[in-house]
C-alpha cells in the first residue's frame, strides 16, 4: 500500500466543467492534512479538445512534478490509448466501463477499475446537462472513497464550494455518494493507493500565482491597471480587478480608488502604463511573450526616459502563437534586453505564488526607487495553477516607497532642478509630478537623446554622460533588488546548480534524489536581474554548474555568461522545454547522465 | 542642436491676464520648424488661448506623438510638463495620465502620420472611451520629419511636390471622431486664427474628450498647387459652417443675438459657447447630420471647418469608471493597502 505518496492523473475533455470536481478532488487531499500540488494541462480552446489535471500527492512535501502517473482517471476516449501508456508499470487504470472495451487496449501489468459512470448517470438523471456535470462528481466521489478520504472532508468542501448556490449542495453530496456508494460495494479493495490523515499542511494555503500578483498589485499600490486579454496572463489583471472591487472603494462616496482600462492592444497597455507613472500613479500591466513583442518600443522609452512601469511577462510557450496554454521560462533574455538600442531592465522570478505576491507588491517600490521599467517574471505553471504555500504576509507599518520625487517644498527650496542630474552618485535623478510648482521642477520627457536638464541633444558628450549615468543606475540596481537563495549541500562539493522561478520544487526533489544517489549539489536561486554578486561567486566556487531552466536555449545561462563574463565550459545547461512542467525526475536523470559523462571526460583527460 | 531657449525680456507694457502672467509666460523654447511652418501658427494660438483662459500653466501637461507636429509642445508652455512618446501612440499615454490625475488639462497634439496611419487604432479607442483631453491634430497630408511623402489624410489626386497623384482614399479624422464617439469635435485651419483660438479655448473647457483636426500646410513638401492641404487650396475652399465666441463668467450670457443667427451652449464650467451660424442649416447637436454634410462637402473639394459637433452633456473616462474625485496620484498607502487584517482572512479562505 503507497500511503500519501503518489500521482493522480485526470484526462478529461475541455469545456465539460471536470475542472472543478478536479480541483475538489485536490483540495480534499490537502484537507486530510497531506500537501498536493496540482497542475492543469489544457489546450487553446475552449471546449471539446482534451485536458488533463494532475495532482502529485506528496506527505514529504514535494511540490513539483514528479513525472510518471500511479493512477489515471480516463475520462477522455480521444486520448484513451495514450494515456494508459503514461501510467507506471503495476499502477491503476480508472475508467468509465459503460460501454465495453476491447481487452487489447488495456496493459497486462495495470490494475484496471472499471465504472459504468455514463450508464449511472444516465439512470438517475434526465437532464443531459446534469448527466455531464454530475459524471464528474460521481467519479470524484469514487475516487475518494477509495483512497479513504473521508466522506466530511468532500462534503464540507461542497459546502464551501457553493455557499452562494446554497440548491446546489445537496446534489452534489449525493452525487459524491452516489460514487461512494458504488467504490463501496463494486471496488473495494481495487487500489493500493491512500490518503491516510497527516498533519504535514500546516497553515499553508492554496493558491494561484495570477491571482497572487493581482492581490500584490493591490497591496502594492498600483491604482492603474491597462491589459490586453491574453492567456495565461488574463486572470491577473482579472483578480486584481476583483481584489479592487472589494478592497479598493471609497466606503464614503462609493467611488472606486483605481482604473482598470482593457485596452486596444498591448501597445496601448504600456503606453497607459507609462502615462499614469510618468504622471505619479503606479500602474502595470499584465500580458505574455507575444504581448511583450508588441510592448517594446515603449519600454525602450521608459528606459530611457526613466518612467517607472510594472510589467507581468505570465511566461507561455514560445516562439510566435508557440503553445499559448503551456509553460515555458522562454522570455528571459527577450525581457532582459527588451527594445531597440542597449537596454537593460531588472528582472524578478518568484518561484511560487506566496513569493509571487511579495515580489509583485516589492516590484512598484522598486520602479518607483529606479526610475524603470520592472518585468515580474510569472509563467503559467506559476500563474494558473494552484500552489500550496506559505501564507502571504504583509507589515503593518510599511509605507511605499515612491523613489526621489520632488514636492513643491523640496522645489522652493533647492537651487536649481535637473530632471536627470545625478547628485547622490547612484545614476538616479530627482523627477517632478505634473502639476508640482507653478514656476519650477517642469521638464519635458522625451525618448529622443536629452542632456541632464531633460533638454534635446544631439551632443555625443551629453548621450555618453546619460548612457553611462543609466548603466550607473543599473549597477545601483543590485543592491535594490531580492538576493540570490543559496543553500549549500553540507559538504565540499565541486557541483552546484543553478535555478529560477517555477523549477524550484522540482529541483528541491532533484536534489534529495541525486543526494540518495550520492551526488551532492549547492543550489543557488536567482530572485533578479541585475544579477546580485554572489551569482558569479557562487558559479566559480563549483568546477561544473547546472543551470536547470525551461527553455531550449538556455537563457539563464546565456545571460549569465554575457553579464557576468562566466566560463561558458563552467555553465552546463539542463533543459525541459516542453510545455509541461519541469519534473523533479527530468531533472534527477540529466544531472546522473551529465555528471557520468563529466566523470568519463575527466577519466580521459586524466 | 535644436535647442534654443528664448530670451525672457519683453515689452514692459504687455496686457496682463488674471493671473497676472504675459503671453510671454506661456510660450515655450525657439521653434525649429521651417519658417512660415502651419503648425508654428497652431503653436501661437494655443498660447493665446491659454493667457486668455488664465489657465495656470503647469495645470497644462502636453502630450505629443513623434513627427513635426509632436515637437511642437517644446515650442509652447514652457512652464507645463510635457512627454514627446511614441509615434501614434500619444493618446495611449494620455489615457494613463488623466487616469492618474483627474484635475490636470491635457492637450495632446499630433499629427496624419501619427493619428491617422500608424496610431489609428489609439485615435479610435480614446474617443470610445471620453478620454478627457484635447487631441489636436495638425493635419498637413503629409510627412515632414521623412521628406515629403503622403499620408493618410492625404486625398485622392492631390499631387506630391515631385507631382505624383496619391490613389489612396483619404481618412477623414472629423467624421471618424464624431463617428467614435467624440463629444467634441471641430476643424480648424492653422492660417485662421480668429477661428482657431476660440475653439481651442472652447476645447479645453470640454468636460469629455474634444478633438480638432487643424489643417496646416506643410510649407516645405505640400504647399504648391496641385495639393489641396495648401495655404492656397484651404483659404479658396475653406467652408466656414460657423464662428465661435467663448464667453467666459455666467453674468455676460446677457448680450442678445438674433434667434437663428447664434446659439449659445453653455459648458460645464460655467462657460459660453455662443455660434454665430454661418450656414443656416448647420446644426452641430446633429451628429448624423453633422457626418452628412461634411462627407457630401469633402466630396466637392470644400473644407468644412468651425465647430462641427458637440455633445452638450458629455462625460469622461474617469466618470464612466466611477473613480473618486481625488486624483488616483494623490492617494498613499492609508487609502490603497487593505493592509494585514485583509490578508489573514484571505489566507483563511485559501485553506
Amino acid at each position: 500500500m503507497r500511503v500519501n505518496d503518489f500521482v493522480v492523473k485526470f484526462a478529461n475533455v475541455n469545456g465539460s466543467g471536470s475542472a472543478s470536481a478536479n480541483r475538489l478532488f485536490a483540495r480534499s487531499i490537502l484537507r486530510m492534512g497531506v500537501p498536493v500540488s496540482s497542475r492543469n494541462i489544457f489546450p487553446s480552446n475552449i471546449q471539446g479538445l482534451p485536458t488533463w489535471y494532475e495532482v502529485r500527492v506528496s506527505q514529504a512535501g514535494y511540490l513539483g512534478r514528479r513525472g510518471g502517473v500511479d493512477l489515471m482517471v480516463a475520462m477522455n476516449p480521444q486520448t484513451f490509448d495514450a494515456d494508459i501508456g503514461e501510467i507506471e508499470a503495476g499502477g491503476h487504470l480508472f475508467y468509465d466501463s459503460t460501454r465495453p472495451i476491447q481487452a487489447s487496449r488495456f496493459r497486462e501489468d495495470l490494475s484496471v477499475i472499471g465504472m459504468p459512470i455514463t450508464r449511472i448517470c444516465a439512470e438517475r438523471y434526465s437532464d443531459i446537462r446534469q448527466r455531464q456535470l454530475f459524471k464528474n462528481i460521481i467519479y470524484v466521489g469514487a475516487l475518494a472513497e477509495l483512497l479513504g478520504i473521508e466522506a466530511e472532508v468532500t462534503a464540507d468542501l461542497v459546502r464551501e464550494l457553493f455557499k452562494r448556490k446554497a440548491k446546489l449542495i445537496e446534489p452534489n453530496i449525493e452525487a459524491l455518494d452516489v460514487g461512494r456508494e458504488f467504490a463501496t460495494r463494486e471496488l473495494a479493495g481495487a487500489v493500493d493507493l491512500a490518503i491516510e490523515r497527516a498533519d504535514a499542511v500546516g497553515d499553508r494555503i492554496f493558491l494561484e500565482g495570477n491571482n497572487a500578483a493581482g492581490l500584490g498589485c493591490v497591496y502594492g499600490g498600483a491604482t492603474v491597471a491597462a491589459w490586453y486579454p491574453i492567456t495565461p496572463s488574463t486572470s491577473l489583471a482579472e483578480a486584481f480587478e476583483r481584489h479592487c472591487r472589494k478592497y479598493r472603494v471609497d466606503p464614503d462616496s462609493g467611488k472606486n480608488r483605481y482604473a482598470v482600462v482593457q485596452a486596444e492592444d498591448e501597445l496601448a497597455s504600456i503606453g497607459m502604463v507609462v502615462g499614469a507613472t510618468w504622471n505619479g500613479a503606479r500602474a502595470f500591466t499584465a500580458t505574455a511573450g507575444p504581448g511583450i513583442s508588441l510592448m517594446q518600443e515603449f519600454i525602450g522609452l521608459a528606459y530611457f526616459a526613466e518612467i517607472p512601469a510594472v510589467i507581468f511577462d505570465v511566461q507561455r510557450g514560445g516562439p510566435s502563437t508557440g503553445m499559448p496554454t503551456r509553460t515555458q521560462q522562454s522570455d528571459i533574455l527577450f525581457c532582459a534586453y527588451a527594445s531597440h538600442g542597449d537596454t537593460k531592465h531588472v528582472l524578478l522570478f518568484p518561484d511560487d505564488p506566496a513569493e509571487t505576491f511579495a515580489l509583485s507588491a516589492d516590484a512598484f517600490d522598486i520602479a518607483d526607487r529606479l526610475q524603470t521599467p520592472v518585468f515580474v517574471m510569472l509563467d503559467l505553471d506559476i500563474g494558473m495553477n494552484e500552489w500550496l504555500c506559505e501564507p502571504l504576509t504583509w507589515d503593518k507599518d510599511r509605507a511605499y516607497d515612491r523613489g526621489k520625487v520632488l514636492s513643491a517644498e523640496d522645489l522652493e527650496a533647492a537651487r536649481e532642478f535637473g530632471r536627470y542630474v545625478d547628485t547622490d552618485g547612484d545614476g538616479i535623478g530627482a523627477r517632478t509630478y505634473p502639476g508640482t510648482h507653478p514656476t519650477r521642477g517642469a521638464f519635458f520627457t522625451r525618448g529622443s537623446s536629452h542632456n541632464r536638464y531633460a533638454r534635446y541633444s544631439e551632443d555625443g558628450a551629453d548621450y555618453v554622460e546619460n548612457m553611462q549615468r543609466l548603466q550607473r543606475k543599473f549597477e545601483t540596481a543590485k543592491s535594490v533588488v531580492p538576493a540570490p537563495v543559496i543553500k549549500r549541500a553540507g559538504e565540499r562539493t565541486p557541483f552546484g546548480a543553478i535555478f529560477y522561478g517555477s523549477t524550484a520544487p522540482a529541483m528541491a526533489e532533484a536534489l534529495d534524489s541525486l543526494s540518495a544517489l550520492g551526488i551532492r549539489l549547492d543550489t543557488l536561486r536567482i530572485r533578479a536581474f541585475p544579477f546580485h554578486d554572489d551569482v558569479a561567486a557562487f558559479a566559480m566556487e563549483h568546477d561544473h554548474v547546472f543551470v536547470v531552466e525551461q527553455n531550449r536555449d538556455g537563457q539563464m545561462r546565456a545571460l549569465l555568461i554575457n553579464e557576468e563574463g562566466l566560463d561558458p565550459a563552467r555553465l552546463t545547461p539542463v533543459l525541459h522545454y516542453n510545455g509541461t512542467p519541469i519534473t523533479a525526475r527530468f531533472i534527477t536523470a540529466e544531472i546522473v547522465r551529465l555528471c557520468r559523462e563529466l566523470g568519463s571526460t575527466k577519466d580521459a583527460a586524466e | 542642436m535644436t535647442f534654443i531657449a528664448k530670451p525672457k525680456f519683453h515689452h514692459p507694457a504687455l496686457p496682463k491676464n488674471d493671473l497676472g502672467l504675459t503671453h510671454r509666460d506661456y510660450e515655450g523654447s525657439v521653434s525649429t520648424l521651417c519658417a512660415g511652418c502651419g503648425h508654428d501658427s497652431i503653436s501661437a494660438a494655443i498660447i493665446q488661448a491659454c493667457w486668455e483662459l488664465d489657465l495656470p500653466p503647469h495645470r497644462v501637461a502636453k502630450m505629443s506623438g513623434i513627427g513635426c507636429s509632436s515637437k511642437t509642445p517644446t515650442y509652447f508652455l514652457g512652464q507645463s510638463h510635457g512627454f514627446n512618446s511614441v509615434h501614434g501612440r500619444m493618446p495611449t499615454v494620455a489615457t494613463g495620465a488623466s487616469l492618474a490625475n483627474r484635475d490636470l488639462v491635457y492637450l495632446g497634439v499630433s499629427g496624419d502620420g501619427d493619428s491617422a496611419s500608424i496610431g489609428l487604432s489609439h485615435f479610435a479607442n480614446c474617443f470610445r472611451r471620453g478620454v478627457k483631453l484635447v487631441y489636436i491634430v495638425e493635419n498637413n497630408g503629409v510627412y515632414g520629419l521623412t521628406k515629403g511623402q503622403f499620408s493618410a489624410t492625404a486625398d485622392i489626386g492631390s499631387v506630391s511636390k515631385a507631382g505624383a497623384p496619391n490613389t489612396d482614399e483619404p481618412i477623414d479624422l472629423v467624421s471618424l471622431a464624431i463617428l467614435l464617439g467624440a463629444t467634441f469635435v471641430a476643424r480648424g485651419f492653422s492660417g485662421d486664427k480668429t477661428q482657431l483660438v476660440p475653439l481651442i479655448k472652447s476645447a479645453i473647457n470640454h468636460r469629455g474628450i474634444a478633438f480638432i483636426d487643424c489643417i496646416s500646410p506643410c510649407v516645405a513638401f505640400n504647399n504648391h498647387p496641385g495639393s489641396t492641404k495648401s495655404f492656397d487650396y484651404v483659404r479658396e475652399h475653406n467652408d466656414a459652417v460657423n464662428m465661435l465666441d467663448v464667453i467666459e463668467g455666467r453674468d455676460e450670457i446677457l448680450a442678445d443675438y438674433d434667434q437663428g443667427d447664434a446659439i449659445d451652449v453653455t459648458q460645464h464650467d460655467g462657460s459660453v459657447l455662443r455660434l454665430r451660424k454661418l450656414h443656416e442649416s448647420y446644426d452641430p447637436s446633429d451628429r448624423l447630420g453633422a457626418m452628412d454634410y461634411i462627407q457630401n462637402r469633402q466630396a466637392a473639394g470644400e473644407v468644412v471647418t468651425g465647430l462641427l459637433y458637440l455633445n452638450e452633456s458629455p462625460g469622461d473616462l474617469n466618470d464612466r469608471m466611477k473613480t473618486v474625485d481625488e486624483p488616483l496620484n494623490a492617494l498613499s498607502e492609508r487609502e490603497l493597502c487593505p493592509g494585514p487584517d485583509a490578508l489573514d482572512a484571505i489566507n483563511a479562505g485559501l485553506r
